[in-house]
């Protein structure tokens, strides 16, 4: 294993020659223990510490921790959250890599771009944007307060914030793909006497399944985790406003360390799980969505 | 006759394909309604301050300092990150080690892992009696409650931009470049130095832009780890909660607009140089 | 400078990809390596190069062994199939390179590294594209870029990978004229690796043909078109025919008959008869011939190219005949081999 540890990638030439077009050995040594180190130290590290925290005092303060009500309330809105918000990234994701992939027309790249935006947004921004549009300041605050309608501080508000922040993950995903795969098939498959919907759902959908998985994958992850942009919206009612993240943050401020790193071990699994069907994803399908491997 | 008209103006190109309409109708409303109306109102929420008011906000001392952290961090961690990130690029992508997968997989950690969670952990890591905050203090080092402590969070968070760029770009290279620069006499040193390295330019930028970005923007993995002492440690999105929190909205409006100027200025900037290199190159990211 | 290749032996794995090849170049020849893919051609040219150690064997370079020296010593030029240009380099610096990267103590002053990079740009015809970069240019000007790249060392030897191979056939064939024009120019030492027989027979000086990881046969174009030593390279160097035949008493025989050649000194026994579609005598009658039913009849330019069925034979033959002769399918022709040779299994 050693010595195979170390093979370059190509493989198979004698010393003298590999260093004509790779490093000595020592030089591949050190660069792979540096890169360990530093893998270790900025990632492994941090990961490890959130289990270790939240079982510091042993399991039982762990599931006491965890059987909080407050905590189970934070889980729901959540996942009741990232159920709204998801799907309608998806169908957004759907039509917007459809009509930019599949068809020219002018002002596609700004379109992209725009598809773009809210990731070079900070999230306390995006979280900002609502509490001006729907605040008791804004134009429609006085309305809809007029009428009942509760927007911030609510969980229509904590879901527009999750949409705004994870708008384009699925897009991102879709169109590079489908932009490799062309058009030639849908094209045949009309020509056959596929109608529109028959086209996408036996022919386009079977083809980015994959890739679109991949891309529900990634917003999920970010919907379910997202802090920033929440946090701002949220108004962090207990047991009535607090997703997971910002129930971290409360138990942490207060000192509830244990509390803290229980509800964070969730949301690290949650970030495990997310990373392994990802790592899957992309070893069994590679070719299907190494268009989109960038982020 | 038809033939000198001049082309008439085309929205889009025709096309059998059904269902543009539908497709772009959904895009566009969505796209309004969610991104675009939001954002303009920040923008006339910002103008509606008038020139001077949004003036005297924007340079208040407190606002100029958090900005100056926000971005002066930001920058620190994205050139750590292009260090960092090179190295595990090429790590990842030229060798062969027991682990490789693993590693691979783990450069997306920062993507899955919520903010906050990132940033309790490493505020538990590198706290004074933390396991590497333990290490570091009888050094005379201190990271957690410091503006050091603000760029390791964020050298944290931007690690996958630079990585993700730089390797499907190190993937492509073209072992004949190798061979070629091998052949000419060059050392591997300067193969590495002079060949490949700078053929990786396009991509190196591109990842320090978006790590860059993410890092001036990012709130919830900073805000533990920061002590957030204001003028010293204090960032700019945590500024623009504490402004909220007052309910002092205009003076959030205006590091909010001030914020995303700068933000889109910069892509602007890197948009273009990518523009010239593939220009020039023939090839960019 | 003379290279001499001495019995070297190249494995990958376990898969021999030379056994034991050995082949001297004369300084300042253009000599081919030709054969089809899998023949270890490029293989033998990276081992020249020093990209790829031999498993055994030796390499000269005049009288100094250079099996031991790294790739970087071995001061080449080496011009890749796809160029190898470094795209973020203007055509002078990719020129330049490899004066550049040279130690403090051998390099020229960059004064001269600039002359010496113009001159070579002039030399290769692209005088004015100093600062244009390998994208800005067409397949063919990347190609001479890459020639004046590995042309700027002062190369012991120049080794080409299949130089034509990604360009059309029209800038192929005008580069191989030119290629040559600088070879004879600056009288480098060069070793080029073609699949394409026409232009290691137009192009080279010698030609080695390869095969399955040997030397079939090395020699000038018309030695190697005119006496072909094995069947494979009768086969593999322009149209041939081939037909198994018995030599019995000096004469050749097909089946029972006796075809009117005469093989004097050649064993007894059955062997197979290689000869090429052009170099056949058409006979009227026959006393002792090769007679057949044409099948296909196509006039390709000046001639006549007909498929014949030969009686007792399974094999398809080709032969060449003048345009007028008519030679309709169903028709019969008698005709006789004037130059062959035979090879035994």
């Amino acid at each position: 294993m050693a010595h195979d540890a170390l093979a370059p990638a190509s493989g198979n030439t004698s010393e003298m020659v590999r260093s004509a077009t790779s490093e000595s050995r020592l030089a591949r040594y050190g660069l792979i223990a540096l890169s360990l180190a530093f893998v270790g130290l900025f990632l492994v590290m941090p990961l490890a510490i959130v289990f270790t925290e939240a079982l510091r005092n042993g399991p039982g303060r762990f599931y006491e921790a965890l059987a909080d009500p407050e905590t189970w309330a934070a889980i729901r809105l959540t996942l009741l959250v990232a159920a709204i918000a998801v799907p309608l990234n998806l169908v957004f994701g759907i039509a917007a890599a459809w009509a930019i992939a599949k068809f020219e027309f002018k002002g596609k790249a700004f379109l992209t771009t725009l598809i773009d935006l809210p990731f070079s947004v900070s999230p306390v921004i995006s979280g900002l944007v609502f509490v001006l549009l729907f605040g008791s300041h804004s134009l429609l605050g006085p309305w809809l307060s007029s009428h009942g309608i509760k927007v911030l501080f609510a969980v229509p508000g904590i879901v527009l914030a999750t949409v705004f922040v994870t708008f384009p993950f699925v897009a991102r995903e879709l169109i590079p793909l489908m932009q490799e795969q062309g058009t030639s098939d849908e094209e045949a498959a009309l020509s056959l006497g596929a109608s529109g919907w028959q086209t996408f759902w036996y022919v386009t959908l079977p083809n980015i399944k994959w890739g679109l998985l991949y891309g529900v994958l990634l917003c999920n992850a970010r919907a379910m985790g997202e802090f920033g942009a929440v946090s701002v919206v949220s108004g962090h009612i207990r047991g009535m406003t607090n997703t997971m993240p910002l129930q971290v943050e409360i138990l942490y401020n207060e000192y509830n360390f244990v509390g803290a790193f229980a509800v964070a071990t969730l949301l690290a699994l949650l970030a495990l799980v997310t990373l392994v069907i990802k790592s899957l994803l992309e070893f069994k399908f590679s070719a299907q969505i190494a268009a989109a491997r960038k982020h | 006759m038809t033939a000198s008209l001049p082309q008439r103006w085309q929205f889009r190109q025709p096309s059998v394909i059904p269902g543009f309409g539908l497709a772009l109708g959904v895009t566009l409303s969505w796209l309004i309604l969610i991104i675009l109306i939001p954002l303009s109102g920040l923008a006339w929420r910002s103008s509606a301050l008038g020139w001077s008011t949004f003036w005297t906000l924007a340079t208040d001392q407190r606002t100029l300092n958090a900005l100056k952290i926000s971005f002066g961090t930001a920058f620190v961690a994205a050139l750590a990150n292009v260090v960092f990130g090179v190295l595990l690029a090429w790590v990842l992508v030229r060798y062969r080690f027991f682990g490789r997968r693993v590693i691979d997989a783990m450069v997306d950690l920062p993507f899955a892992l919520p903010t906050a969670v990132a940033g309790i952990a490493l505020t538990t890591l590198y706290a004074p009696n933390g396991w590497i905050g333990s290490l570091l203090t009888p050094l005379g080092i201190k990271v957690a409650f410091t503006p050091v402590g603000i760029v390791f969070a964020l050298i944290f968070v931007g690690l996958p931009f630079v990585v993700r760029t730089v390797q499907p770009i190190m993937e492509e290279i073209d072992r004949e470049v190798e061979e070629a620069a091998a052949t000419l006499g060059a050392s591997r040193f300067q193969t590495v130095s002079r060949v490949l390295l700078p053929g990786l330019a396009p991509a190196v930028l591109t990842g320090f832009a978006l790590a860059f970005a993410r890092g001036v923007g990012e709130y919830g993995s900073v805000i533990f780890i920061a002590g957030n002492l204001p003028y010293v440690s204090e960032i700019a999105p945590l500024l623009i909660v504490i402004r909220l929190e007052e309910f002092n909205y205009p003076a959030a409006t205006a590091i909010a607009a001030v914020m995303l100027i700068l933000s889109f200025v910069m892509l602007l900037v890197i948009n273009s140089i990518q523009a010239w290199s593939r220009r020039r190159y023939g090839y960019g990211t | 400078m003379e290279v001499r290749v001495q019995d070297i032996r190249k494995e990958f794995g376990r898969f021999p990809a030379l056994e034991k090849v050995s082949l001297d170049i004369r300084s300042g020849e253009l000599i081919a390596l030709l054969g089809p893919s899998g023949s270890g051609k490029t293989t033998l040219l990276r081992l020249i190069a020093g990209l790829e150690s031999p498993t055994d064997g030796t390499i000269f370079f005049g009288d100094a062994d250079a099996s031991k020296k790294t790739v970087q010593e071995r001061n080449i030029g080496f011009v890749f199939q796809h160029y190898a240009l470094f795209r973020h380099m203007t055509v002078i610096d990719n020129v330049a390179f490899g004066l550049k990267v040279r130690p403090a103590a051998r390099r020229p002053s960059a004064a001269d590294i600039r002359k010496r990079a113009e001159d070579l740009i002039e030399l290769v015809q692209l005088g004015g594209m100093e600062k244009r970069y390998p994208a800005q240019l067409s397949g063919g000007q990347r190609q001479r870029v890459a020639l004046a790249r590995a042309m700027a060392v002062e190369p012991n030897v120049l080794l080409l990978d299949e130089p034509f191979g990604a360009l059309d056939a029209q800038v192929r064939k005008e580069l191989r004229r030119w290629l040559r024009e600088i070879h004879d120019r600056t009288g480098h030492t060069t070793v080029f690796v073609t699949h394409d027989q026409d232009e290691a027979l137009e192009l080279a000086d010698r030609v080695v043909v390869m095969s399955k990881g040997r030397i079939e046969q090395v020699g000038t174009p018309d030695e190697i078109y005119d006496t072909p030593n094995s069947p494979f390279v009768f086969g593999f160097i322009g149209q041939s025919n081939t037909l198994p035949v018995r030599v019995e008493n000096g004469q050749l025989w097909l089946e029972d008959r006796s075809i009117g050649v005469s093989a004097p000194g050649e064993p007894q026994g059955p062997a197979e008869l290689y000869f090429r579609p052009h170099d056949i005598d058409l006979l009227d009658g026959c006393g002792g011939c090769l007679a057949g039913v044409v099948t296909i009849s196509r006039r390709v330019a000046g001639t006549r190219h007909v498929e014949l069925d030969i009686a007792g034979s399974t094999r398809r033959i080709e032969i060449e005949l003048p345009a007028d002769v008519a030679a309709a399918p169903g028709t019969r022709i008698a005709f006789r081999p004037n130059r062959w040779k035979l090879f035994r299994s």
